[in-house]
């Protein structure tokens, strides 16, 4: 198998106390989308930007295709693009300028630049606002703007941090259409968010960090598993509460959280059979009115991981 | 794409990736013309606030016209300000993740810093020559010939740049767009604290000291002495007044020789 085209091994990096990365590996194939997810402060945009060359790690090493991050930047910096937290754009050109400038400043001749600039507003969408000063732009517009320019040198790796946050649904859709376009294209993308449901959605494989370590990896469907399902019971009367959450802590191992008239509980990942359950509140005279085993959501995955109060979402 | 990587590709990326910056700047005129309103309305407020309202109350040393003494502290404002337009350009930069975004790119690490001052050089040439029209409307005239007054002009637009290269350094290191605009203020007193508008020989004693070694006041007494406008120093004047010429070239040599390598080495320095 031909290497990842993004390593990262043991990277560590302190501002003063704070440890942002403390031994963080990753690894994405070529032609994936890594989805790096972690609650505020995990270590995301440290990690993004000292695999981007614009920080340097204390301690581990990164290699971009082959290249160090460190050693030979000019080389990453040829392969990458970036997109980051903020449109990191400027406001008082047009998007049309803005995309020339950059360019320009790849290096592309000034007949290229043009050919691409409009190539790209074409392509996203954003040619009937290319004429129009950025900061008359919506939010969503500016990202795209912003993720777009990262475009222009046509990148063999991806990084968005945080591409979405902050932007209202409708955006995040468009936003998340562009990323599937690049992966179509062939494009390894490394992206960074809070969002759940965006890794879910655009993740080949998904890295949980957390205090600036990788804490489970996987595809979404293995981060479900490891958890094992979910049991639902709703009771007819609420009466014989305690009785059923005694028979489902005997099957499960586990205390089921209670509401009202409803108990959930995660089973093992031995996984039992539901007829078995049925059974056994049979026999301790429970009603059930309805007896449901379901995948838990990435968001059960999430907090289980990182012992988070709040869902992320 | 030529590579970056031979001294002789770096420096001509250098020059080019200059040229698109100004290129920006001069996008960025085009597109907000109000920022051009203002620069072209600056000079006229500052020549009719200072040479009819003020002057009508200050006495020239020496005898002469008060807005022929005037002009050229216009000019010595009007310079001194590339180091507070480089600043807040280079920390709106920063602090919006364009400069991010610059680094990331596989550009020379030096075209940045370059280019920045070298647009501001263009910007600020725009700028002096809007000045010298209001002068010669209100009627200050250079009075010692072609080469003086090239001279004059030319050690301005040096010390221009040495000023910009602060710029860069200060706006680096502030990296924060509203800090920078709090600094911008703080242009007027240093630059009102000085001859340009005023004689410095009715001062208290501490503040005529600060006045007389402030750059602004050797600028000034520079071009007064190469125009042949009113308000030369007095025989017994300070040394950076007595030369004011050579302390103007001082000054120049000193800002560039600090904040060029400083410049570059914070532009590429990767910290966060
Ligand atoms: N320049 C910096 N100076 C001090 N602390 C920082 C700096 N950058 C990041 N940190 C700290 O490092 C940790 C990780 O930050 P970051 O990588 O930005 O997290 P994320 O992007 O996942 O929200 C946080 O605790 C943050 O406060
Ligand atoms: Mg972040």
């Amino acid at each position: 198998m031909a290497e990842p085209i993004v390593i990262a091994e043991g990277l560590h990096k302190s501002f003063g106390d704070t440890h942002a990365l403390h031994g963080l590996d990753l690894s994405v194939p070529k032609g994936t989308v890594c989805g790096v997810l972690g609650p505020n402060g995990a270590g995301k945009t440290t990690a993004v930007r000292i695999l981007a060359t614009l920080s340097d790690p204390d301690a581990g090493h990164a290699r971009i295709a082959g290249y160090d991050v460190v050693r030979d930047a000019a080389q990453v910096r040829a392969r990458i693009g970036l997109a980051g937290q903020y449109a990191a754009v400027d406001e008082k050109l047009t998007g049309r300028g803005n995309l020339r400038m950059f360019a320009r400043l790849s290096h592309l001749s000034r007949r290229e630049a043009h050919r691409r600039a409009d190539e790209l507003l074409d392509r996203f969408s954003l040619m009937d606002a290319a004429d129009r000063q950025v900061s008359g732009y919506s939010g969503g517009m500016r990202r795209r703007l912003d993720l777009i320019t990262s475009l222009i040198l046509r990148p063999d790796v991806l990084f968005l941090d945080e591409p979405t946050t902050g932007l209202d649904p409708r955006s995040r859709g468009q936003i998340w259409d562009s990323v599937r376009e690049l992966v179509a294209d062939g494009t390894t993308v490394l992206l960074t968010t809070q969002y759940l449901d965006e890794a879910d959605q655009l993740a080949d494989d998904i890295a949980v960090i957390d205090h600036g370590r990788v804490i489970a990896t996987g595809t979404p469907d293995e981060l479900k598993a490891t958890i094992g399902d979910r049991l639902d019971v709703e009771l007819e009367d609420p009466a014989a509460l305690p009785a059923a959450a005694t028979v489902l802590e005997a099957l499960a191992g586990a205390e089921p959280t209670t509401t009202d008239d409803r108990l959930t509980v995660a089973l093992p990942a031995t996984g039992l059979r539901l007829a078995d359950i049925v059974r056994e509140l049979d026999r301790a005279g429970v009603a059930a009115a309805d007896v449901r085993l379901r995948r838990p959501t990435l968001d059960e995955v999430f907090l289980r991981l990182t012992d988070q109060k709040e869902p992320v979402r | 794409m030529t590579a970056l990587t031979s001294p002789l590709g770096r420096l001509r990326w250098t020059f080019t990736d200059g040229f698109t910056l100004i290129g920006r700047e001069l996008g960025r005129l085009r597109n907000d013309p109000g920022e051009l309103i203002v620069a072209l309305i600056f000079p006229a407020v500052m020549v009719v606030l200072f040479g009819y309202v003020f002057g009508s109350a200050i006495q020239v040393p020496g005898g002469g016209d008060y807005r022929e003494y005037l002009m050229p502290g216009l000019f010595a404002m009007v310079t001194f300000s590339a180091l507070m337009g480089v600043m807040t350009r280079m920390a709106g930069d920063a602090s919006r993740g364009v400069m991010d975004r610059f680094r990331s790119m596989p550009m020379a690490r030096s075209a940045v810093p370059f280019g920045q001052t070298g647009a501001d050089l263009l910007t600020g040439l725009l700028m002096l020559a809007i000045m010298v029209a209001a002068g010669l409307l209100v009627g200050w005239r250079p009075h010692h010939g072609l080469v003086p007054t090239t001279q004059a002009f030319l050690l301005m637009i040096v010390l221009r740049y040495a000023l910009s290269w602060a710029g860069v350094y200060v706006g680096l290191a502030v990296k924060n767009d509203q800090i920078a605009n709090a600094l911008v203020p703080l242009f007027l007193p240093f630059t009102m604290l000085s001859n340009a508008f005023v004689p410095t020989g009715g001062m208290p004693g501490w503040l005529r000291f600060l006045a007389d070694w402030n750059p602004v006041s050797a600028l000034t007494a520079a071009t007064r002495h190469l125009f042949g406008n009113p308000g030369a120093p007095s025989a017994n004047a300070v040394w950076p007044l007595a030369h004011p010429v050579a302390t103007v070239l001082l000054w120049s040599a000193a800002l560039l020789v600090i904040f060029v390598p400083l410049s570059l080495r914070a532009y590429s320095r990767k910290g966060r």
